[in-house]
Protein backbone atom coordinates (compact mmCIF):
# COMPACT_ATOMS: atom_id res chain seq x y z
CA UNK A 1 0.00 0.00 0.00
CA UNK A 2 2.77 2.56 0.71
CA UNK A 3 6.14 3.31 -0.69
CA UNK A 4 7.84 2.37 2.48
CA UNK A 5 6.31 -1.48 2.66
CA UNK A 6 7.26 -1.67 -1.70
CA UNK A 7 10.74 -1.26 -0.72
CA UNK A 8 12.04 -4.59 -1.73
CA UNK A 9 14.11 -6.04 1.40
CA UNK A 10 12.40 -3.43 4.01
CA UNK A 11 12.12 -4.92 7.18
CA UNK A 12 8.55 -4.24 7.25
CA UNK A 13 7.93 -4.37 3.70
CA UNK A 14 5.05 -6.96 3.62
CA UNK A 15 3.52 -6.42 6.79
CA UNK A 16 0.78 -4.12 5.10
CA UNK A 17 1.09 -5.79 1.96
CA UNK A 18 -1.39 -8.20 2.83
CA UNK A 19 -3.91 -5.76 4.29
CA UNK A 20 -4.27 -4.60 0.24
CA UNK A 21 -5.80 -6.43 -2.46
CA UNK A 22 -6.43 -3.77 -4.99
CA UNK A 23 -6.28 -5.45 -8.40
CA UNK A 24 -9.55 -3.59 -8.99
CA UNK A 25 -7.65 -0.10 -8.97
CA UNK A 26 -4.60 -1.58 -11.37
CA UNK A 27 -6.95 -1.89 -13.65
CA UNK A 28 -8.88 1.07 -13.87
CA UNK A 29 -5.71 2.83 -14.20
CA UNK A 30 -5.21 0.34 -17.38
CA UNK A 31 -8.80 1.72 -18.36
CA UNK A 32 -7.28 5.41 -18.29
CA UNK A 33 -5.15 4.89 -21.10
CA UNK A 34 -7.52 2.61 -22.87
CA UNK A 35 -10.41 5.40 -23.02
CA UNK A 36 -8.51 8.58 -23.63
CA UNK A 37 -6.63 7.15 -26.52
CA UNK A 38 -8.28 9.57 -28.62
CA UNK A 39 -6.13 12.43 -27.06
CA UNK A 40 -2.90 13.72 -28.66
CA UNK A 41 -1.37 16.80 -27.49
CA UNK A 42 1.82 18.28 -26.28
CA UNK A 43 0.54 17.04 -22.73
CA UNK A 44 0.39 13.32 -23.33
CA UNK A 45 -0.59 11.71 -20.24
CA UNK A 46 2.41 9.41 -19.99
CA UNK A 47 3.34 5.89 -18.67
CA UNK A 48 6.47 5.85 -16.62
CA UNK A 49 7.87 3.44 -13.47
CA UNK A 50 10.37 0.39 -12.96
CA UNK A 51 10.66 -3.31 -13.60
CA UNK A 52 12.96 -5.15 -11.17
CA UNK A 53 14.16 -8.38 -10.37
CA UNK A 54 15.74 -8.19 -7.11
CA UNK A 55 17.11 -10.97 -4.60
CA UNK A 56 18.44 -10.83 -0.80
CA UNK A 57 20.73 -13.14 1.08
CA UNK A 58 19.97 -11.87 5.22
CA UNK A 59 21.59 -14.79 7.53
CA UNK A 60 22.34 -16.89 5.00
CA UNK A 61 18.31 -17.33 3.56
CA UNK A 62 17.84 -15.92 -0.17
CA UNK A 63 14.85 -14.36 -1.51
CA UNK A 64 13.49 -13.16 -4.99
CA UNK A 65 11.14 -10.61 -6.01
CA UNK A 66 10.17 -9.81 -9.31
CA UNK A 67 8.11 -6.43 -9.33
CA UNK A 68 6.99 -3.69 -11.00
CA UNK A 69 6.01 -0.04 -10.02
CA UNK A 70 4.20 1.62 -12.95
CA UNK A 71 3.41 5.19 -12.73
CA UNK A 72 1.18 7.08 -14.61
CA UNK A 73 0.73 11.06 -14.50
CA UNK A 74 -2.20 12.88 -17.01
CA UNK A 75 -2.82 16.21 -17.13
CA UNK A 76 -6.50 16.88 -17.11
CA UNK A 77 -6.57 20.66 -18.68
CA UNK A 78 -4.01 23.70 -18.03
CA UNK A 79 -4.09 23.29 -14.32
CA UNK A 80 -5.02 19.58 -12.98
CA UNK A 81 -2.96 16.47 -12.89
CA UNK A 82 -3.48 13.52 -11.59
CA UNK A 83 -1.03 11.18 -10.81
CA UNK A 84 -0.51 7.77 -9.22
CA UNK A 85 2.34 4.73 -8.56
CA UNK A 86 1.33 0.71 -8.17
CA UNK A 87 3.47 -2.02 -7.00
CA UNK A 88 2.80 -5.97 -8.39
CA UNK A 89 5.71 -8.24 -6.88
CA UNK A 90 5.71 -11.79 -6.16
CA UNK A 91 8.09 -12.67 -3.27
CA UNK A 92 9.85 -15.88 -2.80
CA UNK A 93 10.82 -16.49 0.44
CA UNK A 94 12.85 -20.29 1.80
CA UNK A 95 10.01 -22.48 3.97
CA UNK A 96 10.96 -22.22 7.19
CA UNK A 97 11.47 -24.45 10.00
CA UNK A 98 14.31 -26.53 7.84
CA UNK A 99 11.81 -27.69 5.39
CA UNK A 100 13.09 -27.46 1.81
CA UNK A 101 11.78 -25.30 -1.28
CA UNK A 102 10.14 -22.13 -1.10
CA UNK A 103 6.76 -20.72 -0.25
CA UNK A 104 5.92 -17.77 -2.74
CA UNK A 105 3.03 -14.72 -2.05
CA UNK A 106 1.82 -12.03 -4.21
CA UNK A 107 0.74 -8.46 -3.39
CA UNK A 108 -0.99 -5.67 -6.28
CA UNK A 109 -1.44 -2.21 -4.73
CA UNK A 110 -1.44 1.34 -5.10
CA UNK A 111 1.34 3.44 -3.45
CA UNK A 112 -0.65 6.73 -4.14
CA UNK A 113 -3.24 8.30 -5.80
CA UNK A 114 -3.67 12.40 -5.91
CA UNK A 115 -4.90 14.62 -8.04
CA UNK A 116 -2.40 18.28 -8.39
CA UNK A 117 -4.28 21.49 -9.01
CA UNK A 118 -1.89 24.75 -9.32
CA UNK A 119 -3.58 27.20 -7.55
CA UNK A 120 -1.30 29.91 -7.94
CA UNK A 121 2.37 30.17 -9.04
CA UNK A 122 2.97 29.18 -5.37
CA UNK A 123 0.39 26.76 -4.27
CA UNK A 124 -0.74 23.34 -5.79
CA UNK A 125 -3.30 21.63 -3.83
CA UNK A 126 -2.87 18.15 -3.75
CA UNK A 127 -5.91 16.09 -2.84
CA UNK A 128 -6.38 12.11 -2.70
CA UNK A 129 -3.95 9.63 -1.03
CA UNK A 130 -0.47 10.94 -1.18
CA UNK A 131 2.73 10.10 0.22
CA UNK A 132 4.09 11.64 3.44
CA UNK A 133 6.33 14.00 2.78
CA UNK A 134 8.62 13.52 5.82
CA UNK A 135 12.41 14.01 5.10
CA UNK A 136 13.06 12.84 1.55
CA UNK A 137 13.25 9.19 1.35
CA UNK A 138 9.73 8.45 1.61
CA UNK A 139 8.55 11.13 -1.75
CA UNK A 140 11.59 11.41 -3.38
CA UNK A 141 13.77 8.27 -2.85
CA UNK A 142 11.86 5.23 -2.38
CA UNK A 143 10.73 4.58 -6.10
CA UNK A 144 12.88 1.27 -7.18
CA UNK A 145 14.23 3.40 -10.33
CA UNK A 146 15.16 6.05 -8.21
CA UNK A 147 16.94 4.19 -4.77
CA UNK A 148 20.67 3.42 -4.80
CA UNK A 149 20.34 0.87 -2.22
CA UNK A 150 17.77 -1.96 -2.66
CA UNK A 151 16.80 -2.09 1.04
CA UNK A 152 14.84 1.43 2.62
CA UNK A 153 16.42 3.23 5.33
CA UNK A 154 15.22 1.34 8.70
CA UNK A 155 13.74 4.73 9.98
CA UNK A 156 11.83 5.15 7.35
CA UNK A 157 8.65 4.48 9.32
CA UNK A 158 9.39 7.30 11.28
CA UNK A 159 7.39 10.73 10.38
CA UNK A 160 5.04 8.57 7.58
CA UNK A 161 2.56 6.95 10.12
CA UNK A 162 3.94 3.09 8.98
CA UNK A 163 1.88 3.60 5.92
CA UNK A 164 3.73 5.78 4.07
CA UNK A 165 0.41 7.68 2.45
CA UNK A 166 -1.66 10.00 4.25
CA UNK A 167 -5.21 10.06 2.71
CA UNK A 168 -6.75 14.02 2.34
CA UNK A 169 -5.17 17.30 1.31
CA UNK A 170 -2.22 19.20 0.86
CA UNK A 171 -0.81 22.56 0.36
CA UNK A 172 2.88 22.34 -1.81
CA UNK A 173 4.89 24.34 -3.89
CA UNK A 174 7.69 26.83 -3.97
CA UNK A 175 7.15 29.87 -1.68
CA UNK A 176 10.46 32.00 -2.86
CA UNK A 177 12.55 31.03 -5.82
CA UNK A 178 16.06 32.92 -6.76
CA UNK A 179 19.09 32.59 -8.67
CA UNK A 180 20.97 32.12 -5.23
CA UNK A 181 18.27 30.21 -3.12
CA UNK A 182 14.77 28.44 -3.42
CA UNK A 183 12.52 27.32 -0.10
CA UNK A 184 9.94 25.16 -0.46
CA UNK A 185 6.70 23.75 1.57
CA UNK A 186 4.60 20.79 2.16
CA UNK A 187 1.38 21.56 4.28
CA UNK A 188 -1.25 18.46 4.79
CA UNK A 189 -3.66 17.01 6.83
CA UNK A 190 -4.51 13.26 6.61
CA UNK A 191 -7.61 11.60 7.78
CA UNK A 192 -8.54 8.11 9.00
CA UNK A 193 -9.01 5.78 6.46
CA UNK A 194 -9.04 1.99 7.09
CA UNK A 195 -10.40 0.98 3.73
CA UNK A 196 -8.32 -1.83 1.89
CA UNK A 197 -7.44 0.30 -0.53
CA UNK A 198 -6.14 3.89 1.39
CA UNK A 199 -5.39 2.77 4.45
CA UNK A 200 -3.87 6.03 6.34
CA UNK A 201 -3.69 7.31 10.04
CA UNK A 202 -5.44 10.95 10.76
CA UNK A 203 -1.89 13.17 11.36
CA UNK A 204 -1.03 16.52 10.08
CA UNK A 205 2.63 17.87 9.53
CA UNK A 206 4.86 19.63 6.36
CA UNK A 207 8.05 20.18 5.50
CA UNK A 208 10.18 23.24 5.02
CA UNK A 209 13.54 22.58 2.88
CA UNK A 210 16.35 25.25 1.48
CA UNK A 211 18.19 24.81 -1.18
CA UNK A 212 21.72 26.79 -1.93
CA UNK A 213 22.12 25.74 -5.94
CA UNK A 214 25.58 27.34 -6.23
CA UNK A 215 26.76 25.05 -2.93
CA UNK A 216 24.41 22.03 -4.31
CA UNK A 217 23.31 22.52 -0.70
CA UNK A 218 19.88 20.72 0.59
CA UNK A 219 18.47 21.40 4.28
CA UNK A 220 15.06 20.82 5.47
CA UNK A 221 13.05 20.50 8.59
CA UNK A 222 10.02 17.84 8.90
CA UNK A 223 6.80 17.53 11.29
CA UNK A 224 4.49 14.96 11.97
CA UNK A 225 1.75 14.42 14.24
CA UNK A 226 -0.26 11.26 15.02
CA UNK A 227 -3.88 12.63 16.05
CA UNK A 228 -4.89 9.16 16.77
CA UNK A 229 -4.65 6.92 19.76
CA UNK A 230 -1.57 7.82 21.71
CA UNK A 231 -0.54 11.17 20.15
CA UNK A 232 3.04 11.41 19.44
CA UNK A 233 4.90 13.76 17.23
CA UNK A 234 7.37 12.92 15.12
CA UNK A 235 10.71 15.33 14.16
CA UNK A 236 12.91 15.17 11.22
CA UNK A 237 15.98 16.73 9.61
CA UNK A 238 17.36 16.61 6.08
CA UNK A 239 20.94 17.11 4.47
CA UNK A 240 21.71 16.91 1.00
CA UNK A 241 24.87 17.97 -0.88
CA UNK A 242 25.86 17.28 -4.38
CA UNK A 243 28.43 19.82 -5.89
CA UNK A 244 28.14 20.28 -9.02
CA UNK A 245 29.42 18.34 -11.50
CA UNK A 246 31.62 16.64 -9.22
CA UNK A 247 29.62 12.73 -9.44
CA UNK A 248 29.44 13.24 -6.10
CA UNK A 249 26.48 13.05 -3.94
CA UNK A 250 25.72 12.63 0.08
CA UNK A 251 22.57 12.49 1.56
CA UNK A 252 21.21 12.33 5.26
CA UNK A 253 18.52 12.46 7.10
CA UNK A 254 17.78 12.13 11.13
CA UNK A 255 13.98 11.60 12.60
CA UNK A 256 12.90 11.57 16.09
CA UNK A 257 9.91 9.90 17.42
CA UNK A 258 8.31 9.33 21.02
CA UNK A 259 10.09 5.48 21.25
CA UNK A 260 13.25 5.39 18.76
CA UNK A 261 15.18 7.67 16.38
CA UNK A 262 17.50 7.60 13.76
CA UNK A 263 19.45 8.53 10.93
CA UNK A 264 21.17 7.72 7.59
CA UNK A 265 24.16 9.34 6.15
CA UNK A 266 24.48 7.68 2.32
CA UNK A 267 27.57 8.82 -0.23
CA UNK A 268 27.85 8.22 -3.92
CA UNK A 269 30.57 8.95 -6.58
CA UNK A 270 30.83 8.97 -9.84
CA UNK A 271 33.99 9.84 -11.71
CA UNK A 272 34.37 11.81 -15.29
CA UNK A 273 38.23 10.80 -15.33
CA UNK A 274 37.88 8.15 -17.77
CA UNK A 275 35.48 9.73 -20.52
CA UNK A 276 33.29 11.27 -18.30
CA UNK A 277 29.58 9.81 -16.66
CA UNK A 278 28.70 7.80 -19.73
CA UNK A 279 32.12 5.90 -20.27
CA UNK A 280 32.46 2.36 -18.98
CA UNK A 281 34.14 3.48 -15.93
CA UNK A 282 31.94 6.42 -15.22
CA UNK A 283 28.84 4.02 -15.54
CA UNK A 284 30.03 2.76 -12.08
CA UNK A 285 28.76 4.30 -8.76
CA UNK A 286 30.31 2.84 -5.49
CA UNK A 287 28.16 3.61 -2.55
CA UNK A 288 28.61 4.03 1.35
CA UNK A 289 25.13 4.12 4.14
CA UNK A 290 25.52 4.09 7.22
CA UNK A 291 22.23 4.15 9.42
CA UNK A 292 21.72 3.48 13.37
CA UNK A 293 18.38 3.00 15.00
CA UNK A 294 18.23 4.17 18.89
CA UNK A 295 14.91 3.00 20.88
CA UNK A 296 14.71 5.44 23.71
CA UNK A 297 11.89 3.24 25.29
CA UNK A 298 10.60 -0.27 25.18
CA UNK A 299 7.20 0.30 23.02
CA UNK A 300 7.66 -0.72 20.07
CA UNK A 301 4.84 0.95 17.48
CA UNK A 302 6.90 2.54 14.58
CA UNK A 303 8.07 0.38 12.24
CA UNK A 304 11.99 0.57 13.79
CA UNK A 305 14.04 -2.59 14.80
CA UNK A 306 12.88 -3.48 19.09
CA UNK A 307 17.12 -3.29 19.54
CA UNK A 308 19.13 -0.70 18.71
CA UNK A 309 20.52 -1.09 15.51
CA UNK A 310 23.64 -0.79 13.19
CA UNK A 311 23.96 -0.98 9.35
CA UNK A 312 26.97 -0.18 7.24
CA UNK A 313 26.09 -0.84 3.68
CA UNK A 314 28.71 -0.93 1.02
CA UNK A 315 27.38 -0.79 -2.89
CA UNK A 316 28.25 -0.98 -6.21
CA UNK A 317 25.84 0.49 -9.04
CA UNK A 318 26.57 0.12 -12.17
CA UNK A 319 24.23 2.38 -14.73
CA UNK A 320 24.02 0.63 -17.91
CA UNK A 321 22.93 2.43 -21.15
CA UNK A 322 18.99 2.45 -21.75
CA UNK A 323 17.58 3.42 -18.38
CA UNK A 324 18.95 0.57 -16.87
CA UNK A 325 20.75 -0.07 -13.42
CA UNK A 326 22.13 -3.21 -11.73
CA UNK A 327 22.27 -2.51 -8.14
CA UNK A 328 24.65 -4.98 -5.68
CA UNK A 329 25.25 -4.31 -2.15
CA UNK A 330 26.53 -6.07 1.15
CA UNK A 331 25.16 -4.86 4.46
CA UNK A 332 26.58 -5.98 7.86
CA UNK A 333 24.24 -5.31 10.73
CA UNK A 334 24.92 -5.37 14.36
CA UNK A 335 22.51 -5.64 17.07
CA UNK A 336 22.03 -7.19 20.48
CA UNK A 337 20.19 -9.67 19.16
CA UNK A 338 22.71 -10.76 16.85
CA UNK A 339 25.07 -9.33 13.81
CA UNK A 340 24.59 -11.03 10.02
CA UNK A 341 25.19 -10.04 6.54
CA UNK A 342 22.92 -8.90 3.87
CA UNK A 343 24.03 -9.80 0.19
CA UNK A 344 21.45 -8.21 -2.28
CA UNK A 345 21.46 -8.09 -5.89
CA UNK A 346 18.92 -6.64 -8.28
CA UNK A 347 18.35 -4.85 -11.97
CA UNK A 348 15.97 -2.23 -12.98
CA UNK A 349 14.77 -0.85 -15.95
CA UNK A 350 13.43 2.30 -16.31
CA UNK A 351 10.53 3.13 -18.43
CA UNK A 352 9.15 6.49 -19.60
CA UNK A 353 6.59 6.52 -22.35
CA UNK A 354 4.03 7.61 -23.54
CA UNK A 355 0.66 6.04 -22.44
CA UNK A 356 0.23 5.44 -26.64
CA UNK A 357 1.40 5.34 -29.55
CA UNK A 358 0.61 8.88 -31.64
CA UNK A 359 2.26 10.46 -34.22
CA UNK B 1 -18.34 -4.18 -3.82
CA UNK B 2 -15.64 -2.21 -3.00
CA UNK B 3 -13.92 -2.83 -6.77
CA UNK B 4 -16.89 -2.40 -8.59
CA UNK B 5 -17.07 1.06 -7.30
CA UNK B 6 -13.74 1.81 -8.33
CA UNK B 7 -13.81 0.66 -11.40
CA UNK B 8 -16.80 3.39 -11.62
CA UNK B 9 -14.53 5.93 -10.13
CA UNK B 10 -12.35 5.30 -12.57
CA UNK B 11 -14.34 4.92 -15.35
CA UNK B 12 -15.78 8.59 -14.77
CA UNK B 13 -12.15 9.57 -14.02
CA UNK B 14 -11.00 8.21 -17.69
CA UNK B 15 -13.65 9.73 -19.66
CA UNK B 16 -12.96 13.16 -17.81
CA UNK B 17 -9.49 13.07 -18.72
CA UNK B 18 -10.55 12.21 -22.76
CA UNK B 19 -12.72 14.99 -22.42
CA UNK B 20 -10.43 17.20 -21.37
CA UNK B 21 -7.62 16.22 -23.58
CA UNK B 22 -9.95 16.72 -26.51
CA UNK B 23 -10.91 20.22 -25.11
CA UNK B 24 -6.87 21.20 -24.48
CA UNK B 25 -6.16 19.84 -27.83
CA UNK B 26 -9.10 22.19 -29.76
CA UNK B 27 -7.68 24.71 -27.62
CA UNK B 28 -4.06 24.49 -27.81
CA UNK B 29 -2.57 27.46 -30.01
CA UNK B 30 -0.23 26.47 -33.36
CA UNK B 31 3.09 28.49 -33.83
CA UNK B 32 2.15 31.64 -35.68
CA UNK B 33 3.79 31.76 -39.12
CA UNK B 34 4.94 35.12 -38.83
CA UNK B 35 6.71 34.51 -35.15
CA UNK B 36 9.81 35.99 -34.94
CA UNK B 37 13.01 33.37 -34.33
CA UNK B 38 14.23 34.42 -31.05
CA UNK B 39 17.90 35.61 -31.50
CA UNK B 40 20.62 32.45 -31.08
CA UNK B 41 22.41 33.69 -28.07
CA UNK B 42 18.52 34.40 -26.32
CA UNK B 43 17.95 30.53 -27.16
CA UNK B 44 21.33 29.48 -25.96
CA UNK B 45 20.43 31.16 -22.53
CA UNK B 46 17.10 29.81 -22.05
CA UNK B 47 19.27 26.30 -22.83
CA UNK B 48 21.57 26.74 -20.11
CA UNK B 49 18.67 27.85 -17.50
CA UNK B 50 17.07 24.94 -18.36
CA UNK B 51 19.87 22.97 -18.22
CA UNK B 52 20.60 24.08 -15.15
CA UNK B 53 17.62 23.39 -13.33
CA UNK B 54 16.83 19.59 -14.98
CA UNK B 55 20.47 19.29 -13.05
CA UNK B 56 19.73 20.95 -10.21
CA UNK B 57 16.11 19.72 -9.68
CA UNK B 58 15.52 16.28 -11.64
CA UNK B 59 18.74 14.86 -11.53
CA UNK B 60 19.57 15.68 -7.94
CA UNK B 61 16.95 12.45 -7.59
CA UNK B 62 17.32 10.18 -10.00
CA UNK B 63 19.32 9.59 -13.28
CA UNK B 64 18.47 11.16 -16.72
CA UNK B 65 16.39 9.31 -18.45
CA UNK B 66 17.53 8.67 -21.75
CA UNK B 67 15.65 10.15 -24.22
CA UNK B 68 11.73 10.60 -24.25
CA UNK B 69 9.01 11.82 -26.88
CA UNK B 70 8.37 15.45 -26.95
CA UNK B 71 4.53 14.59 -26.86
CA UNK B 72 5.21 13.82 -22.76
CA UNK B 73 7.63 16.82 -21.77
CA UNK B 74 5.57 19.14 -20.61
CA UNK B 75 3.58 16.08 -18.50
CA UNK B 76 7.28 15.10 -17.67
CA UNK B 77 7.38 19.08 -16.29
CA UNK B 78 4.09 18.98 -14.74
CA UNK B 79 4.93 16.16 -12.72
CA UNK B 80 7.94 17.18 -11.68
CA UNK B 81 6.59 21.05 -10.78
CA UNK B 82 4.69 18.91 -7.78
CA UNK B 83 7.48 16.95 -6.83
CA UNK B 84 10.10 19.51 -6.82
CA UNK B 85 8.34 22.35 -6.04
CA UNK B 86 9.41 24.12 -9.16
CA UNK B 87 8.36 27.30 -9.16
CA UNK B 88 6.64 28.69 -12.43
CA UNK B 89 10.07 30.41 -14.02
CA UNK B 90 11.35 26.93 -13.61
CA UNK B 91 8.72 25.28 -14.64
CA UNK B 92 8.83 27.30 -17.75
CA UNK B 93 12.93 27.27 -18.70
CA UNK B 94 12.64 23.15 -18.11
CA UNK B 95 10.06 23.07 -20.04
CA UNK B 96 11.63 24.89 -22.98
CA UNK B 97 14.94 23.11 -22.42
CA UNK B 98 13.03 19.63 -22.95
CA UNK B 99 11.07 20.44 -26.07
CA UNK B 100 12.82 23.36 -27.84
Amino acid sequence: MTNVEAMPGSHFQFRLFLRAKSTGLILLTLLLFSVARSMAAQNTPLLSGGVGFFSATTAGKTTYLPIIEPLLAAPIGPRFLIESRAVLLESFNPNGDGQPGYNHSHFIGLTYLQGDYTLTPHITVVGGSYLIPFNTYNDRLSPIWIGNFQQGPLIASLGTNSTGTGTGGMLSGSAISRSKYSLSYNAYFSSLVNNSYFQAKRSTGGRVSLFLPDHGLEVGLSYNRLLQGVQENFYGAHVWWEPANSGFQLRSEFARGHHAQGYWIETAYRTQAFGGFDSIVGRFEPLFRMQQTFRRDNVVSDGLPPVNTQIADFGLDYNLPHNTRILTSYSREFASTGNYNIWQTGIVYRILTPAWKGK
Amino acid sequence: MNSQRFLLIFVLLSSSVALAQTSTQAQAPSTPPNKRQPAPHVEQKHEEAGARIFRQNCTRCHNTPEGFSPRISETVVRHMTVRASLSMSDKAELLRFLNP
